[in-house]
Order: C-alpha cells, then sequence, then structure tokens
C-alpha cells in the first residue's frame, strides 16, 4: 500500500466515510492534487470528446467540434475514426504530470489513472485493444512505452500488433506538419477482419497520429476504429 | 543498457561485435575493476572539461558511446552503478518509498528506478553513470580580484577565519546576523582559493539566490571561469573555475571542489538533510573545505558550537552598526475563528491601518497560502493595492518587484520571503506565529527582514499570537543574544 502522495510525497490522509467501510478505492495521489486532475464533464464533442461548454459558438457545428467537422468533410478522412473517448482535461496539472511521467520517466506515476481506466473498459466492448506504439529508438530513449504502462496498470490486456518507424516528436511539430506527414505505422499479420478495435493513447491533440493508425486498421478490414485517449488536449 | 564483460573490462551492449552470452546490468557485477591510466592516450579536452568533477548519466553526455568507450579503456573515463540494492548513488536516496521497478526496454527485465531524483533524468539499476578518472584542466590565467569595497571589523575577523580555513582544508561555520553582509566576507577566501588553481563551488537552496549572487561574483574575479548552474541553466555544458549551484545540481557532480560553500544552510528543503549531506560529500574532494554560512543555525549546531566540537565564527551586528530590531508578542486571540467570520483580528487591523496612514512599507506572514487568500479580501477593503505571494504564484517576481518600487503598499506572503529579500524601511508582522511552520530559524529570519538599510535600521517586527510557543520565546532570545554580543564586542554605534 501507498502511504503518500505519487506526486508531491506528502502523506496520504484517509478520509474516513460510511461508503469507506465497504469499498475504498485505492488511493494514490493526496486531495490536493486528485483535486486538480479534472475529469472532462457536461457535453462533450461527439467525435473528439472535447467539452463543448468552453469552446466558442462559432467553433462548434452542431454536435461536433469544428476540428471534427472538418475531418469528416474530407473524402480521404470520412469515417475513418468512429468515434474518440477521452477522461480528462489537459490542463495546466496534467500537463505536467504527465511531462514527468513520459519525459523524465516516472513509471509509477501511471498507477494514478488504473482506476478510471479500469472502470470504462469495464462499460465498453471491443476485440482488441491497441495501443499506440513508440518507433524502436524513442521506446529505448524512454525505456517504456506510456499507454501500453497506462493500460497494464489498469489490467487491461493490450495487443501490441502495431509498430511505428522513426520520425520527429509530435510534440514538436505543427498540426500542419502533423497533417502532411506520411504513415508511420506498420501493421503484425493478423486478421482483423469484421473486428471491432479500440486505439488507446495518451493525449488527443489534433487527432491525426490515431487516424493515421485507425487508416491502417480500418484497410485491414475491421468493423469499427474507436479511440480512447486519458487526456483532450 | 545492458554490459558484457571481457579482457576485464566492460563492453557497453552496443559496441559488442560478437554474440556474447552474458549481458549484464552495471548494477549486477560484483565488482567493476579500474582500468589502468594510459598516460600515451590523446584524450579529448572538450570531454575532459566537460566530464571533470561530475557524474552523469549517458543521455547527458554529447559524445559518442565509442569516445566513451576509448576513454574508458585508457582509463580516463569510469562506468558507476546508478542504482544498487535500494540506493541511488546519484541523489543518495535510500527511502523504500521513492524507488519503483518497471519494465525496461533497455534492459528487457523490471528494473528498479530512484524517484527523488528523477527530474533529473532516470537513474536506474541499467544506468551507469560516467565519471572522468584523467587530469582536470588547469586554469592558464591568474585569477584578478577586483573588489574595492571594506570590511567592518567583524567581517574582517571572518574572513580572514576563512581564508586559514580553505589552507589548511578545514570546515569553518560562519555564524551571522541578516544583514552582516555574509557574501563580502567570502571574496578573500574565494581568491586565495582560486590563486592555488583550486576549484570552489557556492552552494544555495534556491535559484533566486543563484541568480543574484551571480552577477556580483563575476565582477569581482572577472577573468576566472564562473558557471552558473540551476534547473533548466544555459551553462551546464562549460566547466567553471568556480561554480554556482543550487542544490539540486549538486548531484551532478563527484570528486569536484576543493572548497564548497554552502549558503543558508538552514534553509535547504528539510534543512540540511541527509540527501544534501550526501551530495556535498560526493562533490567535495576527500581534501577539501567546506565553508557553511547561516544566520539561524539548528539546535543541534547551535549545542556543537557551545560545547566547542565545531569550528564556528559569529559576526553578531550588521553591517551598519544598529542593533536588530526585537520582536514584540502581541496576543490576538482565536484569530482563526475571526477571520473564519470575516474580520481581521483587531490589533492586527489597528496595525495595518496605522502603517497605511503613515504610508509605510509593510510585510504580513500567513502560515499557509489557504488563510492567506481568506484574508486578502480583507485586507483589500482597506487598500485595494493590497496583494498577496506564495510559492506557487505565478506572478510571484512581478509582485515581489512592485512592492520594491512601493507599488505595493502592503503584501501578505507566506514564510517564502522569509529570507533574501530585502526591502528598505517595512514594518513586518506574522499571523499566528505560534503555528507549527513558524519555527525559531523562521522567525529569526522573518524579524531580519527588518531595518536592514542604513537610512532606516529600525522597524516595527510584530509577532500576533494565540498562546506563546517556545520557538517564538527562543527567536526572542537569539535576537537578543546576538545584539549583546555585538555590543560587548564594540561592534555596535554607541546607543
Amino acid at each position: 500500500m501507498i502511504n503518500n502522495c505519487l506526486n508531491c510525497d506528502d502523506e496520504l490522509v484517509e478520509t474516513m466515510s460510511w461508503r469507506g467501510l465497504f469499498y475504498r478505492e485505492p488511493q494514490f495521489l493526496c486531495y490536493a492534487c486528485d483535486k486538480q486532475l479534472v475529469k472532462i464533464e457536461g457535453k462533450r464533442c461527439l467525435g473528439c470528446s472535447r467539452s463543448l461548454d468552453d469552446l466558442a459558438p462559432q467553433l462548434i457545428k452542431g454536435d461536433v467540434c469544428l476540428d471534427c467537422h472538418r475531418w469528416e468533410v474530407d473524402p480521404e478522412w470520412k469515417g475513418i475514426l468512429h468515434q474518440n473517448f477521452s477522461l480528462y482535461r489537459y490542463n495546466a496539472f496534467l500537463k505536467e504530470y504527465l511531462a514527468k511521467y513520459k519525459y523524465r520517466g516516472d513509471y509509477v506515476l501511471a498507477k494514478a489513472f488504473s482506476h478510471t481506466i479500469k472502470t470504462y473498459f469495464t462499460k465498453v466492448d471491443y476485440d482488441l485493444i491497441i495501443p499506440i506504439p513508440l518507433s524502436d529508438e524513442r521506446l529505448y530513449e524512454r525505456g517504456f512505452n506510456q499507454s501500453i504502462a497506462l493500460l497494464e496498470e489498469a489490467e487491461v490486456r493490450p495487443s501490441n500488433i502495431l509498430t511505428r518507424s522513426h520520425s520527429e516528436k509530435q510534440s514538436k511539430k505543427t498540426r500542419k506538419d502533423r497533417l502532411r506527414q506520411e504513415q508511420v505505422f506498420q501493421l503484425e499479420e493478423s486478421d482483423l477482419y469484421g473486428k471491432s478495435i479500440l486505439l488507446f493513447d495518451d493525449i488527443y491533440t489534433t487527432g491525426t497520429t490515431l487516424r493515421q493508425a485507425a487508416k491502417l486498421l480500418r484497410e485491414a478490414g475491421t468493423e469499427k476504429v474507436s479511440s480512447l485517449t486519458l487526456a483532450r488536449g | 543498457m545492458r554490459f558484457a564483460f571481457a579482457d576485464n573490462g566492460l563492453i557497453p551492449e552496443p559496441l559488442i561485435e560478437h554474440e556474447t552470452p552474458v549481458l549484464q546490468r552495471i548494477s549486477e557485477f560484483p565488482f567493476l575493476p579500474p582500468q589502468p591510466l594510459n598516460l600515451s592516450f590523446r584524450f579529448s579536452p572538450e570531454l575532459q572539461s566537460f566530464l571533470s568533477g561530475r557524474s552523469l548519466l549517458l543521455d547527458e553526455l554529447p559524445f559518442s558511446i565509442d569516445t566513451l568507450q576509448d576513454h574508458y579503456v585508457n582509463g580516463f573515463v569510469s562506468y558507476q552503478k546508478g542504482v544498487e540494492k535500494s540506493c541511488c548513488y546519484r541523489c543518495g536516496n535510500t527511502s523504500p518509498h521513492l524507488f519503483a521497478s518497471f519494465s525496461c526496454s533497455r534492459c528487457h527485465t523490471p528494473c528498479t528506478y530512484c524517484r527523488n531524483c528523477i527530474m533529473m533524468g532516470r537513474v536506474s539499476e541499467c544506468t551507469p553513470l560516467i565519471t572522468w578518472k584523467g587530469p582536470a584542466p588547469t586554469s592558464e590565467t591568474t585569477p584578478t580580484f577586483k573588489w574595492s569595497g571594506t570590511l567592518s571589523q567583524a567581517q574582517k575577523t571572518a574572513s580572514e577565519q576563512m581564508v586559514l580555513a580553505v589552507k589548511e582544508s578545514k570546515d569553518l561555520l560562519v555564524w551571522a546576523v541578516c544583514g552582516a553582509g555574509k557574501t563580502e566576507v567570502l571574496f578573500e577566501g574565494i581568491h586565495e582559493a582560486l590563486r592555488e588553481n583550486k576549484r570552489v563551488c557556492i552552494a544555495a537552496p534556491r535559484t533566486d539566490v543563484i541568480l543574484e549572487l551571480s552577477p556580483r561574483i563575476k565582477k569581482v574575479f572577472p577573468e576566472t571561469g564562473v558557471t552558473t548552474l540551476y534547473g533548466g541553466s544555459e551553462e551546464r555544458n562549460t566547466y567553471g573555475q568556480l561554480v554556482l549551484s543550487t542544490t539540486h545540481q549538486l548531484y551532478r557532480f563527484h570528486d569536484a571542489f576543493d572548497v564548497m560553500i554552502i549558503d543558508e544552510v538552514d534553509a535547504f528543503p528539510y534543512s540540511y538533510d541527509s540527501s544534501l549531506q550526501w551530495a556535498v560529500e560526493k562533490a567535495r574532494k576527500p581534501q577539501s573545505s567546506i565553508i557553511y554560512l547561516t544566520a539561524t543555525p539548528d539546535r543541534n549546531t547551535q549545542k556543537q558550537c557551545a560545547a566547542g566540537k565545531r569550528s564556528f565564527i559569529q559576526i553578531p551586528a550588521r553591517f551598519h552598526r544598529h542593533p536588530i530590531p526585537l520582536p514584540k508578542f502581541v496576543w490576538c486571540g482565536l484569530w482563526k475563528k475571526t477571520l473564519k467570520k470575516n474580520r481581521i483580528p483587531h490589533p492586527l487591523k489597528k496595525w495595518t491601518l496605522s502603517k497605511l496612514q503613515q504610508s509605510k512599507q509593510a510585510l504580513i506572514f500567513f502560515p499557509t497560502v489557504e488563510l492567506m487568500e481568506k484574508a486578502l479580501p480583507l485586507f483589500q477593503e482597506m487598500n485595494l493595492l493590497i496583494e498577496s505571494v506564495h510559492a506557487e504564484d505565478p506572478e510571484r517576481k512581478e509582485k515581489v518587484m512592485k512592492m520594491r518600487n512601493k507599488e505595493i503598499p502592503i503584501l501578505l506572503t507566506t514564510t517564502i520571503l522569509e529570507r533574501g529579500v530585502t526591502i528598505p524601511n517595512i514594518d513586518v508582522a506574522v499571523l499566528g506565529a505560534e503555528e507549527k511552520i513558524f519555527t525559531e530559524s523562521a522567525l529569526v529570519q522573518i524579524a531580519g527582514r527588518v531595518g536592514r538599510s542604513a537610512d532606516y535600521p529600525n522597524g516595527d517586527i510584530i509577532y500576533y499570537h494565540y498562546g506563546r510557543t517556545g520557538e517564538m520565546i527562543k527567536a526572542l532570545l537569539h535576537i537578543n543574544q546576538m545584539n549583546k554580543e555585538a555590543g560587548k564586542r564594540g561592534l555596535l554605534h554607541d546607543q
């Protein structure tokens, strides 16, 4: 059992409640840190899960945001990604937290999300859950794949059938660069005909990475490709 | 990364040419044989100046693994263990809860890493720390010393003591009151060390202190290579004869310094904790001297001084030869409850109003951010320009600057402004001085904000409390004792 907050190392103080007598969620963050993790709630874009509440009206088209609308009117990309669901807002706290997790390599920080990810998977049903891979070079540099680690800590069994060739870091590219780039993913030989797939990644920013992977999977004959990400940037 | 073992030495995995059956993590080798120094080897001067006195990760070195291995084989570089059996050899962490393990794609096994120093890049069981074993760079220039100020009598005595400590590689504690002029005391000692081609480090707990110190030091030693290190610093790749560093950056040094000056030794996070002690011990050379600077040594240190177990020198008076104003205790009842009812405790309100009327600037210290934020609107009812500041405040620097420019009449603050901040002619109050966070050292430091300039050597320092604590009384006695000592030694103006 963990006694100190994974983020700030303060001691964890148990809050007493009636519910807590019978069932207790494992606690990894102290109250002060935990309350800064904000789940996406209220009205959200049906395409990418971004909150519509704090979006200007001219950036909303019906049930979806303007970005998703632009994807869906593009014949090349229409219907490639069925839907994305994101769990948390990518606020300043989560940004810093994920940077420490991914770039500094503090693996154990993944535990803070286990419960939420696990709960999500009890409510949905997919044939395969495929994490977005890292290139070999990037994997060596980081020491672990942040998306696979999030799934494994949540006791979800991923199918690692996608691979990725090496390219510049996504976070260093502009949206335009990202849209222009060529296919970076490869698919291992497997029978995907008629399968429903859930892709998993840590952050949805423009949705290009997920759509590139989804495109490859759609071409392999899958029925439907959706995605889940921890955060919506 | 993993290594193979051949010819009594290590070979990094990427350089292995033939199939080798056994690849091991560096932590798994029972013994790492030192490689004999090959004096005819032509080493890279760039690597020498980058790595000398340091202990770095492969990822931190802009040199190829081939270059490093060449230097290793010739005895100029060594590979050391990073983490072994729940001990981190970079930061000295041994707390089990600050280690974690993961399935590592570098060594393909569950790999334990240190969480304590993770912000400097991960050190794990398969991570080698790389150090320089060859000769240190020598500086060709003789250091110039450009300082024309004069030292007070007490400063001079301390300065002479320090020069002696540097010469004899001994440790010394300089116990100087807030406003004594500690920095000037260091100059002669540093100059002495540089003249002997010694490497000097000044370590301070916070980046602000290092940034403030850096230009001053560079001015005094214009010919000397000065490196300023803090999180995000640009200068980490240059060799400095004189290094200014935050505590954390010390973790990257190994056997580097002949003289280490530890500023505000009591202000390090969790004070002079075991992790810092480790870093200092690792960064100093076996034959070296450590100069500790503090205004408020902890109990233990004070006892050691009193018992004669520690060599120390006191500067009990400020450079302007006025005594330090003594704190006043004012009882203000159940002040937390008063705040809850949206009222400022009466005595503090009266005090604040009088400061506003006299247009005298003031600092008011709060024990927590929450209480301070609760109180801020109440203070702003008196004057809208009143502001608050705390460690995480994004406008922290701007607000302190505004306070210096007299644009803020009264600034509410947490203990972050307890040291380092010098604003002439201010009054200071502490609300809830009985709270645990206000230790003797914190209270002495806070009192040390008052009367800093020679033009305004007096001012109010008031501890508003709900029951006086031992720490409050110790703080009062501490200041009183220093003033008495200063009077006895004739370091004060005649009253």
